[in-house]
């Protein structure tokens, strides 16, 4: 197979150098929660070259996921998403090392689901588990891409071990489980667009080029094509 | 009186009497005092920026301020 290096990733010189593009190839990243966000993002960096994926989510695909669930398919309703995700991956580069596991992340269970991970990336869908993760991200010292969608709007931060993060995104979090995306659903090109841009963020991360949305928030409303990077701090 | 510019996302655009943008509060007026004259209900709003930096309920508006108000978005 001409697979070499160079031919598999020619397109993404120059904007990736050969040395970044090898840095990528040794990264080691967590997709948790592969529905909406997280089907786009794992397909992405996989593309990317990132080399090592841990993909976790305990759901299951049913038909109201067909809408915006980019690994969705008629015909595998009913399959593990973290399967599906596997296997999805492992035909669009050979390359990546998988382990993908179908389990819900929980207080009992995060910490050993991470280990060895360098970034890990919140697609989830439930504010107390975007807590757990957080929580888990700052034990293990890695940082955390989070994305989040309601309707045609989204929103995408970094947050490194030290920052305020979720406290800030999300005060009070006994205030309510879910957003307005209980009222409002999810549409496919919303998800898949807040999942380009936490991609975007996963890559300047590990490469430490461009700016990064650490301490800050990008809000996006597709409705009147409105983007906004916002101070958290 | 001054002038701010409001903006309301997601679920909260339809509490703004003019859709978006322009809006008229008594000078000293605080973005809680606003919510509440918008008839929003206080719990809906989760993020209040001002000028592009996170501000609190109770902080005073100016005359020109861009003013965000946000609901708590948390699908995947």
């Amino acid at each position: 197979m001409a697979d070499s290096l160079e031919n598999r990733y020619t397109r993404n010189f120059n904007t990736i150098s050969l040395e970044n593009q090898a840095l990528l190839g040794k990264t080691h990243v967590a997709v948790i929660g592969l529905g909406g966000l997280g089907g786009g993002v794992c397909e992405l960096l996989a593309r990317t070259g990132i080399g090592t994926l841990t993909l976790i989510d305990g759901d299951s695909f049913d038909a109201s996921n067909l809408n915006r669930q980019v690994l969705s398919r008629e015909d595998n309703l009913g399959q593990s998403k973290a399967m599906a995700a596997e296997t999805r991956i492992k035909t669009v580069n050979s390359r990546v090392t998988v382990h993908a596991h179908q389990v819900f992340v929980q207080k009992e269970n995060i910490k050993d689901l991470l280990k060895g991970v360098d970034l890990v990336v919140d697609c989830l869908d439930t504010i107390p588990a975007r807590y757990l993760l957080q929580y888990a991200a700052r034990q293990l010292d890695i940082p955390l891409v989070s994305g989040a969608i309601a309707g045609v709007s989204g929103q995408v931060t970094v947050i490194f071990p030290d920052d305020p993060g979720f406290e800030i995104i999300y005060p009070n979090p006994d205030t309510g489980d879910r957003g307005v995306e209980t009222v409002l659903g999810n549409m496919s090109y919303c998800a898949m667009f807040v999942a380009s841009l936490q991609a975007s963020e996963v890559i300047k991360v590990i490469t430490g080029i461009g700016e990064i949305l650490r301490n800050k928030l990008l809000i996006a409303d597709l409705a009147t094509n409105t983007m906004e990077v916002m101070d958290l701090i | 009186m001054i002038q701010i510019d409001l903006k309301l996302f997601v679920t909260l655009s339809k509490y703004h009497p003019n859709g978006s943008g322009d809006h008229e509060v008594a000078d000293g007026t605080t973005v809680e005092e606003m919510i509440k004259d918008l008839g929003i209900p206080q719990e809906t709003v989760k993020l209040i920026f001002i000028n592009g930096k996170k501000a609190d309920a109770g902080q005073v508006m100016c005359q020109g301020d861009r003013v965000g108000l946000f609901p708590p978005v948390g699908g995947g």
